[in-house]
């Protein structure tokens, strides 16, 4: 049982990043800045909890609101550039936070420890799950609290004027800012909304971990963000919930295969881009499903 | 209505625009013709801010917007097609003409977030009619992606028509398309005018540009050669050597 709540509790986490790096896509930008928004929700969260004696809630949410200051300076002279220059200029921005979180010493003495980040020894003692006796079943409701927070801003975003915005702009820039929208304001919006996402990820992960490392926040964390995104599809919100599942049975439920599990992996996700190009859930599905489950004659709606 | 002064884009070494002098008077149709890279596309680009200009001014009505992004052009009053489609595939049809909509405050009930988040019966009588307009209403819940070429053609002018500007610069609106289709275009630009709005017309068709406009201005390697009413302009020496080539030079077409 304790197994599967904190498998679920790091679905929470991952369902969060991937729908952190889905909200920047759909404007047509891939970045992998996500891992470092995550890694500034993580160290902020953690030192407001265990350091300045904060409350769980404020300090998650300060977290986030880090990740999304951050997203906003980082979205600005993302505008810039595009395809792969952005994924190397925002890589570079997920480099630059761990080095500094490498490089960063914070520390205050509680008794007989040591708590904050330590440069290369990392950030300990981010208990307050555990000093407030928190059950495994607390923290797994706590998490899924945000995730479905996000998940049900996030879907009435796609439904509303916003979502076919971002839409647009991910389409066709030229065309988007020909017919009034304003590219600016919308792709940092996006950037902003993911990096504030990401950073509350990385606020709950770090709690639920205790311990944080630069190590955790590198390019492999970030292109899992973009990958469960877009494995799992860009047509609706689901679409990174399916791709964290993807992703996680991959992981975990493959092991029992030993070192063919890479060599399977490989192939699946190569496989799974030839079978579906834009992801398992994408526009195409979500309406097949959505005039299944409209009732025959009815008024199709235009929001979805 | 609009105004180009003195007109300049250099691309490199390559001249292609060069001072283009244009006056577009409100609530008239004017034809904007020219052989094959002279100019006609980069004109548009530049007046609807895609890139700066080299050199001139672009003034609508009385305001400077030479060099505004081209959101900010669109809220000024002037929208355009594009000369490729340009529609946005993986939208319906009815939320290509939502996105494009004049979020206009003076209309809207409740305030900003209820504007970005529900639609309004005013905004989507208006959205209904636009489609009603271009006869895509029947369409309206399709992926636009899955339109015929006409239609995506006939979609593109409606979404410019949801921003509801007053004056349209059409981008060769009738390229690759059939007599009936072209016949229905000219009966949607005249009733665009009817409506009051002011059409620059950029078109290789002649007969569609000469039966409906009432000034055409000609351009040749990015100069203005030409403008006058359309009889005038078939008439004129240099209009036909740009078109057919010099007589002398042995009538090369």
């Amino acid at each position: 049982m304790e197994f599967y709540l904190s498998l679920l509790t790091l679905f929470g986490f991952r369902i969060l990043l991937g729908l952190s790096a889905y909200v920047v896509i759909l404007t047509g930008q891939i970045s992998l800045a996500q891992a470092g928004f995550y890694a500034l929700g993580a160290y902020t969260a953690g030192a407001a909890s265990s350091m300045w004696g904060w409350p769980i809630f404020p300090a998650i949410l300060l977290g986030g609101l880090v990740g999304g200051l951050f997203g906003l300076l980082v979205g600005f002279p993302a505008l810039r550039v595009h395809g792969l220059f952005l994924v190397i200029a925002t890589l570079a921005f997920t480099e630059i936070v761990r080095m500094v979180f490498l490089n960063l010493k914070y520390t205050i003495r509680v008794g007989d420890r040591t708590i904050g980040p330590a440069a290369a020894e990392g950030f300990r003692g981010i208990t307050y799950y555990f000093q407030n006796g928190w059950s495994s079943l607390q923290i797994v409701v706590f998490t899924w609290l945000f995730v479905l927070l996000v998940l049900l801003a996030f879907w009435l975003m796609d439904r509303s004027r916003a979502g076919a915005v971002l839409r647009a702009v991910g389409e066709d820039e030229l065309a988007a800012s020909s017919v009034g929208i304003n590219l600016t304001a919308v792709k940092v919006a996006a950037m902003t909304a993911g990096g504030f996402v990401a950073g509350l990820a990385g606020a709950l992960y770090a709690h639920y971990a205790t311990y944080v490392s630069q190590e955790d926040f590198g390019v492999l964390l970030a292109t899992f963000a973009i990958a469960y995104a877009l494995i799992g599809g860009t047509g609706s919100v689901l679409g990174p919930i399916a791709g964290v599942l993807f992703f996680s049975l991959l992981i975990d439920g493959l092991r029992f295969l030993g070192d063919w599990r890479n060599l399977l992996f490989g192939v699946l996700i190569v496989a799974m881009m030839n079978l579906r190009p834009h992801g398992i859930i994408d526009v195409g599905l979500v309406r097949r499903v959505a005039s299944l489950l409209r009732p025959a004659g009815g008024r199709a709606y235009a929001g979805d | 209505m609009l105004a180009i002064e003195g007109l300049s884009k250099h691309f490199g070494g390559v001249q292609a625009v060069h001072r283009v002098d244009l006056q577009v008077r409100g609530n008239e149709i004017l034809g904007l013709i020219g052989p094959n890279g002279s100019g006609k596309s980069t004109i548009v680009n530049v007046v609807t801010g895609v890139f700066p200009p080299t050199e001139g001014r672009v003034r609508l009505r009385d305001r400077d917007i030479t060099g505004w992004p081209p959101h900010r052009v669109l809220a000024a009053g002037m929208g355009r097609t594009f000369q490729g489609i340009r529609i946005f595939g993986g939208l319906t049809v009815w939320q290509n003409l939502w996105v494009a909509q004049k979020a206009k405050s003076e209309e809207g009930e409740g305030g900003l977030l209820r504007r970005w988040l529900a639609v309004d019966r005013a905004s989507m009588k208006k959205i209904e009619a636009t489609l009603e307009f271009c006869r895509l209403r029947d369409k309206k819940d399709e992926l636009a992606r899955n339109l015929a070429f006409g239609e995506q053609r006939r979609l593109e002018l409606a979404r410019v028509l949801a921003a509801e500007p007053d004056l349209l610069l059409l981008d060769e609106p009738a390229a690759g398309m059939n007599a009936a289709e072209i016949e229905d275009l000219r009966d949607r630009i005249l009733a665009l005018k009817q409506r009051g709005k002011t059409v620059v017309l950029i078109e290789h068709h002649m007969e569609l540009v000469m039966g409906i406009a009432e000034r055409v201005a000609v351009l040749n390697f990015g100069e203005k050669i030409a403008e006058g009413p359309p009889a005038a302009v078939q008439d004129d020496e240099r209009v036909r050597e740009a078109y057919l080539g010099h007589r002398q030079g042995g009538g090369q077409a």
